[in-house]
């Protein structure tokens, strides 16, 4: 017979889904500042392989002569961004959950079998856990990219009060180029996560907004019958 | 493996339930709930991200909330500012090329910079009139510092002339406490200073503490040469602790005062602190 779980309680999931809109808005503002001053491309001496961005992006999102607006908006929701990302470490800490967050030795390892997996390449089931290696990596390197973007971010902000956080960045320059970087690594971040929870199927999506998932159990032995089963 | 029985253990939420049917009746029950409290939470935010959208003034640039967002930060900033933190210096040979990026308040096309003089309002003598060559004689300082632009984009550039601070020292404002004028001790004069072109058609308002931070110039000179008219000739202020918006060229007037001054573009939606 199935059982429902709880796999999320309501403080993770608060804490997972307010990241949505604030990053949302934190991107979407921060490209209104990088406006401005669009000089970043990716190249080889002078040729250029990916220029951010170009016209037809600006014109696709409605980017352009908003500044002002951007700022003011980049450092509201900023606090909101760390408020939550702090939040997110206490409870991770206090909930005992970041045994099942944080990686372990040879995670990394099985980590890439976990990919050879999802590509089809490999083909053994993998061991059941809440997180597998590749989640707990990539989401473990998202919480450090989290930590970053705010170190650069508030290097970015007040480069001259936070000189020794400038200088730790490399420089003014350095910190805005990183920051510019972090925010790509999260965006493709987003994508692979929206394509990851639409291949797990809506069981596991549906315990990140409700809580609870749908497990069957494990098939008992021929002869066992329906007797109630003590469980863990 | 005392930490794998530590882990967080799902918790099961269903045992009540004695057959297939009625765990997925209870299911779509806790389905039914959790889907219309996150549909509503969108929604709601949704609505505040248009609200806020929309309720930006066209002329003040942005919404209220964000403006009292501004200046809750500007608080912070203003609360933590320490005139001991300095914009990094850098060797002669980082020295490039400034853009001139902002011609407002340089248009006056009957402009003489030889009957050009410096209006100081404010300082405890009264209203006073300085031609550069006054200004010249008071102690020069050099330096070489990141010029940052709101823009995002930013140059080392050279710049020598007088210390804002060491000018009021020797012009100095009346003080609350009576005591000498002091430029460490930012709370003892009128809490800000406006500087305007002389056609008043560019102003920028100016904190205490950051006016009298020492790497805040009265510049003359720019990488090595006189100052340009483009560039802020006679005399343009520069202030590393903040964006180059407050970088006033042509300076006019300056005068001391206790309430807020205007400032060209925080009326244009930025942040009047623009703080770094």
């Amino acid at each position: 017979m199935p059982r429902l779980v709880l796999k999320h309680t309501l403080t993770a999931r608060w804490l997972h889904w307010v990241n949505f809109p604030v990053l949302a808005v934190m991107v979407g503002s921060g490209l209104l500042i990088y406006w401005a001053n669009d000089v970043y491309r990716v190249g080889i001496g002078g040729v250029t392989l990916v220029q951010f961005f170009p016209a037809w992006f600006y014109e696709a999102f409605g980017i352009a002569f908003s500044l002002a607006q951007g700022m003011a908006w980049h450092f509201a929701f900023a606090w909101l961004l760390v408020l939550n990302g702090g939040a997110f470490a206490i409870w991770l800490w206090a909930s005992g959950e970041w045994r099942e967050f944080l990686p372990r030795p040879g995670h990394l390892r099985e980590a890439w079998q976990v990919v050879l997996h999802d590509l089809g390449i490999r083909k053994a089931p993998l061991p059941p856990a809440k997180r597998n290696a590749a989640q707990r990596v990539t989401y473990s390197v998202v919480l450090v990219m989290g930590a970053l973007s705010t170190l650069t971010g508030f290097a970015i902000y007040k480069p001259v009060q936070l000189a020794w956080l400038a200088r730790a960045c490399g420089g003014y320059e350095a910190a805005r180029l990183e920051h510019f970087w972090l925010m790509l690594g999260f965006c493709a971040f987003f994508v692979l996560h929206v394509v990851q929870v639409v291949r797990a199927g809506w069981n596991n999506f549906r315990s990140m907004v409700i809580g609870v998932e749908r497990v069957e159990d494990a098939p008992r032995p021929a002869g066992a019958g329906e007797q109630p089963v003590v469980r863990p | 493996m005392s930490d794998e029985k530590r882990s967080p253990t799902p918790v099961e939420v269903s045992s009540a339930e004695t057959s297939e049917a009625q765990v997925d009746a209870r299911l779509q029950r806790l389905s039914r709930r959790g889907f219309a409290i996150a549909g509503l939470t969108a929604v709601g935010a949704i609505l505040g991200g248009r609200w806020l959208q929309k309720t930006a003034a066209p002329d003040s640039g942005v919404a209220w909330p964000l403006r009292r967002a501004l200046e809750a930060n500007e608080a912070i900033s203003r609360k933590t500012f320490s005139q001991a933190a300095l914009s990094p210096t850098f060797p002669r040979g980082a020295v490039a090329a400034l853009r001139v990026n902002g011609t407002r308040g340089l248009d006056e096309e009957e402009f003489e910079p030889e009957e050009w003089r410096l209006a100081l309002e404010g300082s405890a003598e009264g209203p006073v009139s300085l031609e550069l060559s006054a200004l010249q004689s008071l102690p020069r300082t050099e330096q070489i510092t990141e010029f940052k632009c709101i823009e995002g984009w930013s140059t080392v550039a050279q710049w020598a002339g007088v210390r804002l601070s060491d000018l009021l020292r020797a012009h100095p404002p009346v003080t609350r406490s009576g005591r000498p004028f002091d430029p460490a001790r930012p709370d003892d004069v009128p809490s800000y200073l406006s500087l305007a072109t002389p056609d008043g058609e560019y102003y920028v308002g100016l904190d205490a503490a950051a006016a009298l931070h020492p790497q805040t110039l009265l510049a003359w000179e720019h990488n090595g040469a006189p100052l340009t008219l483009e560039h802020g000739a006679p005399l343009r202020l520069v202030i590393p602790v903040k964006y180059g918006v407050k970088n006033i060229k042509r300076v006019g007037v300056i005068k001391w005062q206790s309430e807020r001054p205007a400032d060209y573009w925080a009326e244009r939606g930025y942040d009047w602190y623009a703080g770094l």
